[in-house]
């Protein structure tokens, strides 16, 4: 399993043709207490860059973007009733759904771990 | 406000203080303040249970006083005469060392800034009002009051100074070592306490729903000591403007430019407390038509709390709808930390204004149960 990351913060975790993707620990620190999470719905596809979640902290709302084009297989539903999960374990427990990713190609489009790193701190 | 980059910020005397308590620093009323510290829910449930201390020197503290007579028989008439011109509630009759709320109208009687006016203490110091505006229009605030009574009355900024609240249960117990005046105080009244050569003004007042104090320091060596010592005692933390907002936002608290603005009356703003009695008999005061045809028919809309039913929290713009059509509109909202639910405010068709009404918030599109309730979400906990 790779992990891949977006200049908007999203991280996918592919394994196979399933990727699983949240935002990432610098995203959440950035947006502090999350108190709300809306994640997709099975079965709602994407293509790269859309809306597909929403994430609220005490400070602002933000949207999350699909990081790859896909159709939603499952949405994190724990999110709803602890959203501070994202805040806890954002690159695991407080990922927001799992895709299945139409076109492989779009991945090799992300940043690696080494590279998201960089990013960030050039930010 | 336009918070811009381009616009030249300007920092209060604890800028330094806030960048070395590791506070994140926002551009806010052309000001470059700490919206957090350690974290916006942390520092808003340490101010509900402990104290927590505010930098608020962005906002507008001034005194206004009489050129002349100063001191004499009648010059709290005479500058109440003069404020009243421009405010609804009944100056003349504070008594020394209290103060109001009340807010500045413009002719319509619509609210251009909500201020606190408070009669200074010392007999000597009679004809002199301490007020605190808005920091982010304060510039305007400033402006009008002087065109109006510039004739009469001297305008003295003290923005240049250190304003500081401190706000929590523990509150009086920390500042009591440092000023026992303080703890004699009840809730919106003062003291002028002179140490050396320097003043402090000191309120109970503030802004949280929070017993507490604000205190107005020179900018100097002894104002910065103060806040120094407050924040070495164990129960206090520095707090970010995000707390301000949430703990606001939970006592009920209408915020400047969100819940009011100049198109809305302090009658629809759930504000007509403010204008006592003696004011509405007179009816002296700008657009005092407007506002007494408002209370005696009753406003077409009114301010009132919000309780939405699910986890997401409406932001300020968020509509208000019952079956399909729009009945009102969110003005502030967010979560509340202590009572652990989103919480909002805004005005709604009068007819509606009853707790328990339910309606619809719209966010991002969808339809979300809410509840209209009553302000505020946490009990007020001020020292009467």
């Amino acid at each position: 399993m790779s992990t891949y990351y977006t200049e908007d913060h999203e991280w996918i975790a592919v394994e196979g043709d399933i990727g699983t993707v949240g935002i990432t620990k610098y995203a959440a620190e950035q947006l502090g207490d999350v108190v709300f999470v809306e994640v997709p719905e099975a079965g709602i596809t994407f293509t790269k860059g859309d809306d597909m979640a929403v994430v609220e902290s005490v400070k602002a709302a933000s949207d999350v973007y699909a990081p790859v084009a896909g159709e939603v297989v499952e949405g994190n539903g724990d999110l709803a009733d602890a959203p501070q999960t994202v805040n806890e374990d954002p690159e695991g427990k407080g990922w927001f759904c799992k895709i299945k990713i139409s076109d492989a190609a779009e991945v090799s489009t992300l940043m690696d771990a080494s590279a998201y790193k960089a990013f960030c701190e050039g930010l | 406000m336009a918070d811009t980059a381009s616009e030249t910020l300007k920092r209060t005397p604890l800028f330094d203080l806030h960048v070395e308590l590791g506070g994140k620093v926002v551009p806010f009323a052309g000001y470059e303040m700490p919206v957090q510290f350690e974290g916006v829910k942390a520092e808003h449930l340490w101010t509900r249970e402990k104290a927590g201390l505010f930098d608020v020197s962005h906002m507008g503290p001034c005194f206004l006083f009489l050129k002349e007579g100063l001191g004499q028989p009648g010059a709290h008439e005479k500058i109440s005469a003069l404020i009243e011109r421009l405010v609804p509630s009944n100056i003349a009759g504070l008594k020394p060392g209290q103060g109001r709320l009340t807010v500045l109208l413009n002719q319509d009687g619509g609210i251009l800034d909500d201020l606190i006016i408070t009669r200074m203490p010392d007999p000597s110091l009679e004809g002199m009002l301490y007020i605190v505006v808005n920091g982010a229009v304060k510039t305007e605030d400033w402006a009008l009051i002087e065109r109006e009574l510039g004739g009469e009355a001297m305008l003295q900024r003290a923005d240049d100074r250190m304003l500081v609240a401190l706000q929590g249960p523990e509150a009086e117990a920390v500042l009591a070592p440092h000023f026992p005046e303080a703890a004699d105080l009840s809730f919106m009244r003062c003291a002028y306490v002179q140490r050396g050569s320097e003043k402090f003004m000191i309120t109970r007042s503030g802004y949280t729903g929070e017993d507490g104090f604000e205190l107005l320091l020179p900018n100097n060596e002894v104002g910065l000591g103060i806040v120094k010592d407050l924040l070495a005692d164990e129960r206090v933390k520095p707090i970010g403007l995000g707390a301000r907002d949430s703990l606001r936002l939970e006592a009920g608290l209408c915020l400047y430019g969100h819940d009011m603005d100049p198109s809305r009356d302090p009658v629809e703003a759930e504000l007509q407390w403010v204008i006592q009695k003696v004011r509405r008999e007179r009816a002296d005061f700008p657009g005092a038509d407007r506002i007494l045809k408002a209370i005696s028919e009753g406003p077409a809309q009114k301010r009132v709390g919000i309780q939405p039913l699910e986890r997401a929290p409406a932001s300020e713009g968020t509509e208000i709808h019952i079956d399909g059509q729009k009945v009102g509109i969110v003005t502030s909202g967010g979560f509340g930390p202590s009572v652990d639910k989103p919480i909002a405010m805004g005005y709604i068709r009068a007819d509606l204004t009853a707790p328990g009404t339910k309606i619809d918030l719209m966010i991002r599109g969808k339809a979300r149960p809410a509840e209209v309730c009553a302000l505020p979400f946490v009990t007020q906990n001020y020292k009467r």
